[in-house]
């Protein structure tokens, strides 16, 4: 059985058809396999959702109870049959709850590893290596530039300003879902016990967390706080909101944008960034390619991103590679509206 | 050095000038000799030695990486520096005995000595020690492409601050000062005695024009304003000095301050009078002014013969008085200083120094037509070097920088059309991954009736905001794409019109169109009209039969006389 006759890209998303279902979906659809509780991957409408508790959960919390048919939960590790298929989850080590999508059909293993990152995060599982004859990559931050370091070093970039411009508030914009509670985890770490305070946007999913086991310390509303008082404090707020009138109710902000588009100055300079923070989701070069080769994988899938220059890299090294086709993912963000081409990272 | 580039690397993102301030006074404080000296002077445009070509790096980064992949990410960061410092692969050296990255005054002080055929040996061991922002810095540095939005004059406030000083002063001194400063820092920290300038012929930082515009005329007042031409020229301070002999020393300079003395040797007689001209260099034929092409013919010539001074006769035309003999006229409004030019100009009674003209006006109406044909306006036969008026206020002392209000320059109307967005390529630099290039057409009769024709290029004038729009607009609309050029719909109910200005017409058989403009930019985005109401070439043809009647006006990018 070819790969291909497994798993194809169609207009409505990854379609497996020997298993009767789709990986993230961009269209409702009858049975749903859904990565992570990303908009872009999680999308309301369709018939019936196979997904960790915590991405139904945030699917939950972001479209109201009815946002499918039916769901069915599935933990790591767990092996569940579909049609002629058999379906594994694994840690994906992107946001709280992703998983990589192992589907095996016939002997054949390919891998769908949704979103992913090599990268230690506090607020998550780690990424699981998983081997496999097929192996479907991300490809985000898919070009040699984007090499993100230590985010910790990043954090504590954060706090030498705080500390530089003790009268200015500082204004971290994150993704609200997963970068916002891992960069509050990490400023926990470095030893920050201040109140943090949090964007309306951000609490539910926040709260969500907490829920979760994930100690975040003392978090508070920004919503009713007089000026004067945010005066030398952190808040954290989606990126769109940075650059909002709504940033007036702030001191002087620094604006801060926690997001491995970072590491490239002029996307730091365009969205008028004065604290670039490259604290990244999502592999970056240096995890990609080591991940690519450590699957064993003799055949690569190069989807939403900087495909061709993974493809090359993979060709390079003998390995059969080809960019999937897929449209509509990295585009959105909630309901947000980041810089067109930039997807939530 | 990788200190230095952490400042760099903040200064480059900090856009309030108070804060820059504070980054850039902490460092000087925190950092001792002679570093932060030679970090001043790489902030001032005061280090001097031979840059490397971008050539170089590119064979560098080529004998480290992928072509294809350093092609993609090049493409995709758009800056050459910065792709190579962040793609630089880390040195395979074991994790010890790694050498410490250098310091700025070793990059420095070796770049200086460093010969020609050392330079990527050298380059290649640094970018190894450094870290993704060093080897920014380090090679910005190296190329001469240190932007990051500082001026000269904000670099030496927060030097001044250091030590509490009115910057003004450090500004006075700083012709006779020389990296990395070590007189300076010793007087600003009160360890030493203020430096002296010996300079007999110091450059004074120049004073800079506000462009005017429609709304700022109702809160001004005529009789406050002196008006006189704007020159299409190339503004020049033109000094002399007595030494410690009491021999005059001639120099002239650009307005940056780069001494250009040696490029204009048959001005130098003229300098014989010790005092400091702010003017506008021009070529003079038989009396009369003639336009910035032919000035252009004179200027960046390695050799200055005989014949080219006979050609291109050069003149000095005077409209300001910042020293005379020993006394600094700086501090004196602008009214007291154009007397005490007019009596320098008529004692020196020299054919190649003239005064620029002053032009009467009562009221803004009247400098309104004086404007708009300064031939009949005072300037007569001088009127085509005319690019339009500049305005000065009575009372106002000269003041190193661009204040805001003392200083107008009005220069005449641009023309404008609708025209359609017809291909958008990506940007460089700061503009990377941004469709920011756009080539935009007008409407023409053809045998398949109605089509759009590329009438010019633009990629300015736009806000950062309205750049996210069009990018936007880009993105969704393209119809085909060509490597990095996308085909934007153009039709007559489907595309984006753009409002273009631009300051000129010429005949250009090398455009289809027949017609290439001059400065094209985006004025405004007219989402409101439909593609089919965008101009036609008609009416650039009938622009054009107006403009060749027009002066020449200089092309973007040359030098701009205030």
């Amino acid at each position: 059985m070819r790969p291909q006759d497994i798993l194809l890209p169609t207009a409505d998303g990854l379609c497996c058809r020997p298993g009767k279902f789709h990986i993230d979906p961009i269209r409702p659809v009858e049975r749903a396999v859904i990565t992570h509780g990303h908009s872009d991957h999680a999308r309301a409408g369709h018939g019936a959702v196979l997904a960790t508790q915590e991405t139904l959960d945030m699917m939950r919390l972001r479209y109201g109870e009815n946002f499918a048919g039916s769901t069915q939960t599935i933990s790591y590790g767990e092996e569940i049959r579909l049609g002629d298929t058999s379906v594994k989850f694994h840690p994906a080590g992107h946001v709280l709850g992703s998983a990589q999508i192992a589907v095996t059909c016939n002997g054949t293993c390919i891998v769908a590893s949704g979103d992913y990152k090599d990268a230690p995060d506090p607020t998550c599982v780690p990424f699981e290596l998983v081997p496999c004859d097929v192996f479907i990559t991300e490809a985000t931050f898919g070009l040699p530039v984007f090499r993100h370091g230590d985010a910790a070093d990043e954090v504590n970039k954060l706090l030498a300003s705080v500390a530089l411009f003790p009268e200015r508030a500082h204004l971290v914009g994150a993704y609200s879902l997963g970068k916002a509670q891992r960069v509050i985890a990490l400023l926990r770490q470095a030893g920050y016990d201040a109140p943090i305070y949090l964007h309306g946007a951000m609490e539910s999913i926040t709260h969500y967390y907490q829920s979760r086991g994930i100690d975040l310390g003392e978090l508070r509303p920004v919503m009713g706080v007089k000026k004067a008082a945010l005066a030398g404090t952190i808040t954290l707020a989606p990126p769109s909101a940075t650059s909002d009138i709504w940033t007036r109710r702030f001191p002087d902000p620094v604006t801060a944008f926690a997001s491995g588009w970072m590491r490239v100055r002029a996307r730091a300079r365009q969205r008028g960034i004065e604290l670039p923070l490259v604290i990244s989701d999502h592999a970056d070069w240096d995890g990609l390619t080591a991940t690519i080769t450590a699957t064993g994988a003799g055949e690569i899938w190069v989807t939403h991103g900087q495909e061709d220059a993974l493809v090359h890299w993979c060709k390079s090294r003998g390995l059969r590679a080809q960019p999937l086709d897929l449209v509509g993912y990295g585009e959105e963000e909630e309901s947000e509206t980041p810089v067109q081409g930039e997807a939530e990272a | 050095m990788n200190r230095f580039a952490e400042l760099l690397d903040r200064l480059a993102y900090e856009p309030g000038r108070n804060n820059k301030l504070r980054l850039l006074a902490g460092y000087f404080r925190e950092v001792g000799d002679p570093d932060r000296g030679y970090a001043l002077a790489a902030l001032t445009g005061a280090l001097s030695f031979k840059h490397a070509k971008p050539a170089l790096i590119r064979d560098l980064i080529a004998s480290r990486t992928d072509e294809v992949l350093f092609g993609l990410s090049y493409d995709y960061v758009g800056d050459l520096s910065e792709t190579v410092a962040l793609m630089w692969p880390r040195a395979a050296l074991a994790a010890h005995n790694n050498p410490p990255p250098p310091t700025l005054t070793e990059v420095v002080t070796t770049l200086r000595t460093l010969g020609k055929t050392e330079l990527p040996k050298q380059l290649e061991r640094w970018l190894d020690e450094l870290d993704e922002t060093g080897r920014w810095a380090l090679l910005k540095l190296v190329t001469g492409a240190l932007r990051i939005g500082i001026s000269a004059r904000l670099a030496k406030t927060a030097a001044a601050a250091l030590g509490d000083k009115d910057p003004h002063e450090v500004e006075l001194i700083w012709p006779g000062l020389s990296p990395p400063y070590l007189d300076l820092f010793a007087w600003l920290e009160g360890r030493g005695e203020k430096p002296v300038n010996r300079d007999p012929a110091p450059f004074r930082p120049v004073m800079l024009a506000h462009a005017i515009e429609d709304g700022d005329f109702a809160s001004l007042d005529p009789a406050d304003y002196v008006a006189e031409w704007k020159w299409d020229g190339i503004r020049v301070q033109a000094v002399a000095g007595r030494d410690e002999r009491g021999q005059i020393t001639p120099r002239l300079y650009s307005r940056t301050g780069e001494d250009i003395t040696g490029s204009f040797p048959d001005l130098v007689p003229s300098l014989r009078l010790p005092g400091a001209i702010d003017g506008e260099l021009l070529i003079l034929r038989e009396g009369r002014v003639q336009s910035f092409n032919v000035l252009q013919q004179r200027l960046n010539r390695k050799v200055v013969s005989l014949r080219l001074i006979k050609e291109f006769p050069i003149h000095l035309r005077a409209y300001d008085l910042l020293g005379d003999d020993e006394n600094d006229l700086r501090e004196l409004p602008f009214a007291e200083r154009r007397e005490r030019l007019e009596t320098f100009v008529a004692k020196l009674g020299d054919p190649r120094i003239d005064l620029s003209p002053t032009v009467d006006f009562a009221s803004w109406d009247a400098l309104t037509a004086a404007r708009a044909d300064p031939a009949s306006a005072g300037a007569g036969a001088d009127a085509d070097a005319v690019e339009g008026v500049m305005l000065k206020r009575r009372d106002a002392p000269y003041l190193p920088g661009r204040p805001k209000g003392p200083w107008w320059k009005w220069k005449r109307d641009p023309h404008i059309i609708d025209a359609v967005l017809m291909y958008a390529q990506r940007g460089h630099g700061k503009r990377s991954s941004y469709y920011s290039d756009y080539t935009f057409g007008v409407w023409t009769e053809t045998e398949n009736g109605d089509e759009l024709v590329p009438v010019g290029k633009a990629y300015f004038g736009f806000t950062d905001e309205e750049l996210l729009q069009i990018d936007r607009f880009v993105r969704r609309n393209t119809t085909e794409k060509f490597g990095p050029v996308r085909h934007v719909v153009h039709e007559g109910d489907k595309g984006l019109v753009l409002e273009v200005a631009f300051e000129g017409l010429q005949r250009s058989p090398r455009h289809r169109s027949g017609v290439a403009m001059r400065f094209p930019r985006i004025s405004r985005l007219r989402w409101d009209k439909p593609p089919r109401e965008a101009d036609r070439l008609e009416t650039l043809e009938r622009m054009l039969k107006a403009d060749e009647s027009l002066p020449t006006i200089k092309v973007a990018g040359s030098a701009d006389g205030h």
